[in-house]
């Protein structure tokens, strides 16, 4: 009953439960706005990959190969403690914001590529050959067939951009972690970290459980449009 | 008679390779030509260097008296020359209709409404406005064909190019498509086919082009082209293909 007692002692619980769910919705605000921009400025890195002059392709693949390549919490810490270095000085969420969509917009450019890739050059063909214009093949033509195709690995993404939001407690951000941990120094029990795990849990399984769905209904629903 | 289509001195490269050398051909309006010749002869290329699918390197091609050539008018002139493919390369995340709809309303700049209009009397003339809600998965090969013919027609273009458009195709389902082609073709419809259809060449060409390596050979009209070719080659291909 000791056990009990430690991890899971309702009346701590209690206490932290308002300021854990304020950080439930910091870390929610977080990841949506994280992944809205990851996914926005990865299809526009994606277009400028793939289309753009050759410089500009250049820029492009090496931006997305070193996003990739930093561990995101060396860029957050980076972008927190020494940008206010050249007067670049930024709230804990916007800093967090901006780690976490730099370098989740270089995953999607990569996704958004790979899905692009793979739609057929008659497609193009065809659609070039009606005198349509970039931006309308793009949007009518590609774009709507490399959505489905790049729907399982995005979904992924998006959790892990959801995940890494609890690097942000890293620099003070009041998220759900960060006010787990408080609670957990305050009451001298880890009961609050126990709930936190619980609420990302509850957070994010059923997205990972729609993923498996949808590679699931893929798998089997063969091309079907 | 003016002509929709002017070839010139054209040669195409891919790297080193030439693929076609010194075309020069002209398509009147209302014209049929069909393009025949073996495998590997240059006739897709040839056809896919007149909306610029293909680049081609020297000399010139002219639709309706615009040399085709990258730049801001390159749009304008694919809207007058409509492509049917081997494949078909229908949309197929949008409906029939919305297949055959889509680049009047974001090229044409018509009224949504209007474009659907039309589509579903270009459906109807191909024999396919039953089918206007379906998916082209939905669809046979030859019914395919028949939809990415009216999505071709949609732009009314000044010439339409067929590249194989039957090939594809399982035997039992060539002829709905030819008898499309052939109304088209009635209906003063400016066509250039590439085909091994002779029976359609006989019938509804106005005029034959046979090529080999990259070159124009002979044309003639289909009554002396089958019948009295010229070329030594253009025999031994027709013996070939005649008698098979
Ligand atoms: N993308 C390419 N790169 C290099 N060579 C090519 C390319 N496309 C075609 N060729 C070559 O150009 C020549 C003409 O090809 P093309 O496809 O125009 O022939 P075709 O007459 O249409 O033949 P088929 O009846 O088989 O369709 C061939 O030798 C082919 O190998
Ligand atoms: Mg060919």
């Amino acid at each position: 009953m000791e056990l009990l007692d430690t991890f899971f002692n309702w009346d701590v619980f209690v206490d932290a439960f308002p300021l854990m769910l304020r950080g439930l919705g910091v870390t929610v605000l977080l990841g949506v706005v994280s992944i809205i921009l990851g996914l926005v400025g990865g299809l526009l890195l994606a277009m400028l990959r793939l289309y753009g002059y050759a410089p500009i392709r250049w820029f492009s693949r090496a931006y997305i190969d070193v996003m990739r390549s930093i561990p995101l919490l060396v860029l957050l810490v980076l972008i927190y403690y020494a940008l206010p270095f050249v007067g670049i000085r930024l709230s804990s969420f916007a800093a967090a914001a901006a780690a976490l969509s730099l370098v989740s917009c270089a995953y999607s450019a990569e996704i958004f590529r790979s899905g692009i890739e793979a739609i057929p050059r008659g497609q193009f063909e065809a659609s070039a050959s009606q005198g349509m214009s970039f931006f309308n093949t793009m949007r009518d033509v590609i774009l709507p067939q490399a959505m489905r195709i790049v729907m399982p690995p995005m979904t992924s993404n998006c959790i892990n951009v959801m995940k890494d939001t609890a690097l942000a407690s890293v620099v003070a951000m009041p998220d759900l972690l960060k006010q787990a941990t408080q609670a957990q120094a305050l009451s001298a029990n880890p009961t609050p970290l126990v709930g936190a795990a619980v609420m990302y849990l509850l957070l994010l399984l059923p997205m990972v459980q729609l993923v498996s769905w949808v590679e699931r209904r893929n798998a089997a629903g063969g091309k079907r449009a | 008679m003016s002509n929709v289509i002017e070839i010139e001195h054209m040669n195409k490269f891919y790297g080193q390779f030439q693929a076609l050398s010194d075309i020069n051909m002209t398509v009147e309006q209302g014209e049929v030509v069909v393009i025949l010749g073996p495998s590997g002869s240059g006739k897709s290329t040839l056809i896919r260097c007149i909306n610029l699918l293909e680049a081609y390197q020297d000399g010139d091609v002219r639709v309706a008296d615009q040399r085709v050539e990258n730049g801001p008018k390159l749009a304008g002139i694919r809207c007058e020359v409509g492509m049917v493919f081997q494949n078909f390369n229908l949309y197929p995340h949008l409906t029939v209709l919305a297949n055959v709809a889509l680049a009047p309303v974001r090229v044409r700049g018509m009224s949504r409404r209007d474009a659907q209009v039309r589509a579903r009397a270009l459906l109807e003339k191909v024999g396919m406005a039953a089918h206007a809600d379906k998916y082209p998965s939905q669809l046979s090969g030859g019914q395919q064909q028949r939809v990415a013919i009216a999505r071709t027609m949609a732009m009314e273009p000044r010439v339409i190019l067929f590249d194989e458009p039957t090939s594809a195709l399982d035997p039992e389902m060539v002829g709905e498509v030819l008898d499309v082609m052939q109304s088209l073709a009635r209906s003063g419809v400016t066509m250039i086919v590439v085909t091994h259809e002779m029976g359609f060449a006989r019938k509804v060409a106005d005029r034959v082009i046979f090529m080999e390596n990259g070159r124009i050979i002979e044309q003639n009209n289909p009554q002396d082209f089958f019948t009295a070719p010229q070329e030594p080659r253009t025999q031994a291909f027709l013996q070939a293909i005649l008698h098979h």
